[in-house]
Formats: C-alpha cells, sequence, structure tokens
C-alpha cells in the first residue's frame, strides 16, 4: 500500500485543464516533491489531495482513503501547509496551534504534550505567547510546519514551504523539513519551484508542466539522463580544441559555442587532470580555462520541456499581468 | 442538502472562543462599531427630542421610540458583520486551515453564529445600557431578559444572512456594495427610525419581508409596551426568519469552495 495513489487524476475550471490525467504513487515515509514552473498545477493537485477542491475525474487516495468519498477520514490523516499564510494574526503562536489541536479533537494533556513538542522542533518554545502578529516571516513557516504536525498526520502537505523567504531562511526550513521526516517518519509531499529545494530535499521528484508529468524519478537519476557533467574550456583556437578533444574515448558528446568548447563526460572533477596532460605547444593550442558544471534539475527541466524554468516563470507573469489587465478592464 | 452529522461541541467551542479573543483585542474595531450607534442615538434622540411621532400616542417621546430601533441596527450591523467576517479568513488564508481539519461544515457554521452572536449580544446590551445612563427607561427586569432574547434572535438571522452573501463572493471587494445596498435598507425599512405607517403602501410591504422589522417591533414591545404587532407574533416570525437564515447560510457555506 502507498500514502498517495493518484491515478488520472484531472481538474478543469471553466474549460481551462489545470491537471491533466496525472498519475503516480508515494511511498510511505518518502519525501516526495512536485517540481514546476507557476502554473503548472501543483497547487491545484496539493488542493485536491488535501480534500479542499474536488477532482473533475480521476481517482485519488490519500493513507488509504478516497479523497471524494471518504474527505473526513483523509482530512484526519493529513497536515497541510498552505502556500499562503494561514495563520490568525491576532492570536499567539500557542493560540494558534492550541486552537488547531482542538479542532483535531486532542485530549488537554495531549494538547499540551504534542504543542510542547513541535515548538521545540522548530525553536519558536521562546516565542509561544508572542501575537503572530510580531513574527518574521520565517518564524510564521515555522509555526505553520509544526501546526500540520501536531495531530500526528501520516502524511504532511507542504505547498511552496519556502516562497518569498530569503536564502538563510529557506536553508533552516530545509533542515526542519529533512529533520522531521528523518524522526518523525511522516511522508511528506512538498511542492516548489526551487530546483534546488527539490534536489537537496526530495527523494523523489515529479516534473510537472502544463498540468502533466514531464517526468518522475530521483534527482540523481534525472541529471544522469543528461550524460553526466559539463567541462567548458575557453581556448586559444577553439577549432583546434575541437580537433584534439574530440579524440578523447571519455567525451561522449561535444559542442562549441562563442570559441567555448562544452564536453559531455562522466565524473568530470577525474578529467580535468586528464585535460592538463595536453601537450599544448605540440597541439598549437592554449587552455585559457577550464570550469567543471555538475547538471541541475534545471538542466533536465530544460531538456524536458525545451525552456528553462525562469523563462516558463517570465510567459506566466505575462499571462497573469494580462488577466488582471482584463479584469481591471470589466469594471 | 446538508447531510446531518454529529455537531462537534469542542470545535465550536474553540471557535467561539477564537472569536472572544479577537473581539477583547480589537478594541478600536469595537469602539468603531458602537460609535455609529451611539452617534444617532445622540444626533437623532436630541434633535427631535420634542417631536411628536406620526400615528404614535403623544405620552412616548422620540428617545424611547428611537432605543429599540438603535439596539436592532447595532444588531444588524455587528451581526451581518460576522457573518461576512468568513470574507476575511478567506482572504488571509485562515478559511483553508479551518476547512482542512476534519470537523464539519454544520459545525463550523454553528461556531461562528454562537460567536457572533455572542459578540453582538455585548454590544446590543452595551447600547441599551448606554440609553438607560441618559434617562431611557424600560419596563424592568424581565422585559430586559426578553429583549436579550429578541437580540439573539435578530443577530442569528443576520450571521446567517452574512453567511450567504459571504460564501457568494469571492474576495472582500464586494464588502462595501452589501453595506450600501443590503445592509441600509434592511436598517431604513425596518422602522427603526419611524413609524412604518407613514411609508407609502408598497414600500411598507417591502419592509414586511425585512426580518428586522420584527425584531425592532419586537424589541420596542418589550423595552417600552407599545408595538404595532404583538410580542408573540414578532416573536414567532422572528425564529422562522433566523431558521430559515441559518439553514441558507450553512446550505451556501457548504457549498462553496475554498478555494
Amino acid at each position: 500500500m502507498y500514502a498517495i495513489k493518484v491515478q488520472n487524476l484531472t481538474k478543469q475550471f471553466n474549460g481551462f485543464v489545470a491537471v491533466d490525467h496525472i498519475s503516480f504513487n508515494v511511498n510511505h515515509g518518502e519525501l516526495f516533491g512536485l517540481l514546476g514552473p507557476n502554473g503548472a498545477g501543483k497547487t491545484t493537485t496539493i488542493n485536491m489531495l488535501s480534500t479542499l477542491l474536488k477532482p473533475t475525474s480521476g481517482y485519488a487516495e490519500v493513507a488509504g482513503f478516497d479523497v471524494s468519498k471518504n474527505r473526513d477520514a483523509v482530512r484526519n490523516s493529513i497536515g497541510v501547509v498552505f502556500q499562503e499564510l494561514a495563520l490568525d494574526n491576532k492570536l499567539t503562536g500557542k493560540e494558534n496551534l492550541e486552537f488547531h489541536a482542538m479542532m483535531y479533537g486532542l485530549s488537554k494533556k495531549e494538547r499540551r504534550k504534542r504543542i510542547k513538542g513541535v515548538l521545540e522542533l522548530v525553536e519558536l518554545t521562546d516565542k509561544t505567547d508572542v501575537l503572530v502578529e510580531n513574527y518574521s516571516g520565517g518564524m510564521k513557516r515555522r509555526l505553520e510546519i509544526a501546526r500540520g504536525l501536531v495531530h500526528k498526520p501520516k502524511v504532511l502537505f507542504l505547498d511552496e514551504p519556502t516562497l518569498g523567504l530569503d536564502a538563510q531562511t529557506r536553508r533552516h526550513i530545509w533542515e526542519y523539513i529533512k529533520k522531521l521526516n528523518e524522526k518523525s517518519k511522516v511522508t511528506i509531499i512538498l511542492t516548489t519551484h526551487y530546483m534546488e529545494e527539490a534536489d537537496y530535499l526530495c527523494e523523489r521528484v515529479v516534473i510537472m508542466d502544463f498540468g502533466k508529468i514531464v517526468t518522475l524519478d530521483t534527482p540523481q537519476n534525472l541529471k544522469n539522463v543528461l550524460g553526466g557533467d559539463v567541462i567548458s574550456i575557453e581556448v586559444s583556437s577553439a577549432e583546434r580544441g575541437f580537433e584534439i578533444f574530440k579524440k578523447f574515448s571519455w567525451v561522449k558528446e561535444i559542442s562549441q559555442h562563442d570559441g567555448i568548447i562544452n564536453l559531455s563526460v562522466e565524473r568530470g572533477e577525474k578529467k580535468i587532470p586528464l585535460l592538463m596532460k595536453i601537450e599544448q605547444q605540440e597541439a598549437g593550442f592554449e587552455i585559457k580555462s577550464v570550469n567543471l558544471r555538475k547538471p541541475t534539475l534545471e538542466d533536465v527541466f530544460l531538456h524536458f520541456t525545451g525552456k528553462t524554468i525562469r523563462e516558463k516563470e517570465m510567459s506566466q507573469n505575462e499571462r497573469n499581468k494580462e488577466i488582471v489587465r482584463r479584469r481591471i478592464m470589466r469594471r | 442538502m446538508i447531510r446531518l452529522k454529529p455537531i462537534n461541541l469542542t470545535a465550536i467551542y474553540v471557535l467561539w472562543l477564537r472569536e472572544m479573543k479577537r473581539f477583547v483585542r480589537a478594541k478600536s474595531r469595537v469602539i468603531g462599531m458602537l460609535a455609529m450607534p451611539l452617534f444617532f442615538l445622540a444626533f437623532l434622540g436630541l434633535g427631535f427630542t420634542k417631536m411628536n411621532i406620526p400615528g404614535m400616542s403623544k405620552d412616548i417621546d422620540y428617545i424611547h421610540f428611537l432605543v429599540p430601533g438603535i439596539i436592532g441596527m447595532t444588531m444588524l450591523f455587528t451581526s451581518m458583520f460576522a457573518g461576512l467576517s468568513v470574507l476575511w479568513d478567506r482572504e488571509f488564508g485562515f478559511l483553508k486551515e479551518i476547512m482542512v481539519t476534519p470537523v464539519n461544515r454544520v459545525s463550523v457554521v454553528l461556531g461562528r453564529i454562537v460567536g457572533g452572536a455572542t459578540t453582538a449580544l455585548i454590544q446590543g446590551t452595551l447600547i441599551l445600557g448606554i440609553s438607560l445612563l441618559i434617562g431611557f427607561k424600560i419596563l424592568g427586569i424581565s422585559s430586559f431578559l426578553l429583549s436579550v432574547v429578541f437580540m439573539l434572535l435578530i443577530s442569528v438571522a443576520f450571521i446567517g444572512l452574512g453567511l450567504v452573501f459571504a460564501s457568494k463572493m469571492k474576495d472582500i471587494e464586494g464588502f462595501g456594495s452589501i453595506m450600501r445596498f443590503v445592509v441600509f435598507p434592511l436598517f431604513f425599512l425596518s422602522g427603526a427610525l419611524f413609524p412604518l405607517e407613514n411609508l407609502p403602501v408598497w414600500i411598507r410591504y417591502i419592509s414586511y419581508i425585512d426580518p428586522l422589522t420584527y425584531g425592532v417591533d419586537g424589541l420596542r414591545g418589550v423595552l417600552i409596551g407599545v408595538s404595532s404587532l404583538s410580542i408573540t407574533l414578532n416573536l414567532m416570525i422572528l425564529i422562522g426568519f433566523s431558521l430559515v437564515m441559518v439553514l441558507l447560510g450553512a446550505y451556501f457555506f457548504e457549498k462553496s469552495e475554498v478555494v
């Protein structure tokens, strides 16, 4: 049995297909990622799995319960951290957790114990009695993650958990997520459009685009699809360099771009010394610089969709602006 | 239709508790909401003090006629606001936090009604207390207790109506329109400021579908002993309205999508 089972799940909004026949399974205790640009359908997927939206068609199961037919059982088994903050600013951190715990019917003794535990986990113990409106963005996020755990869910959904946070805070949140996945063995499914976040955290990643699943695998396997590392070499004579480099048996692919030669190789760090052994005077060129790049999920995304995720976001932004403009005109 | 599930008392309690905490902490909002009825009371009450009310006995001065109306107004405004506050929860995301819990929606609606009615009742009682200080006289303690019953019913009816609107609206942008095109007409049509007998017949018919008409008339009956309809009739009609509004509010709230 899987923690999450999704089969041909589809959601349409007035003819617009936000999620298009997606299928995947998530194992128990897995840290699973949904990766894709804004508008790819990640949040809609999460909303369907957490029973906030009814699927148009298809089937989904969370913790063994049908999300359409057995909503209350699903709700009892999950914790959700939404993309936008969902805290009551006029309550203190502890009161927010207390509210949540009571909505889930925890006994007083249990509440006290659980709340203390989760606050320690996210290191907010000294801020428990401060109104949430006085929290920083990172603290609010941590409190929400803590809240998602109070009732000991089997599955925790994190929708863009680090959106809008600075790099340092993001790192912190990553550590908390890793820690709680290891310690409490909770299955975590997170969405993100940060490639490095998915790469760092997730055991397996689904890449989504235009509501469809583009590919699904471990980050390492996805990167291996691209054929290993890239060594970029700047040489005085690109033509001569190209001739020489392409003779090496360990070069899997070679290309030339603006006087820079790119080599696809495996274990690039071991190949750079080999390059240094070339008798440059004899070969008739001079190596000016060498750059080794490990492929990122960004490259994977580019490989599968033909665009970088940033280009995707740009066109998405244009689309959003257009929608806003139309709305204003209608008034 | 709404499937009947066991009502979750803990959830109702915690939703009520949240409302109370917010109420106590938002002093400026409470003062702001009390200010308008107090201004109405002060300026209209003083301005029309020696006026004969058309269609009313000469023994009743305008302040005694006005106070039940202003109490009704307070209940109307605070209760609609309480019902519509779902919109704020939607705007600030907290509605999702409520909706993703296993608490059934009928309990969520009841929690909001209990919380909203409590805050509305506190404010209505405050207005009544202030009125007593400036010379308003009520018939006795039983009349006060009966007035609380009327206040509660008015409150429940309009929280229900507020929930209907809140469930139909996507964001808080429509809030001003609701105030202008729903709340104020309900207020003026209710006879809170003047006897309805003076209105043209066709407007009077509209006022008969305004629950506040029966609320204000009932409050007048119990507080000063003068009303167009009997207290019992007002009570029955108001109970009917409250039930319908709560069911409608719960129905639309249940059907509305959170995201």
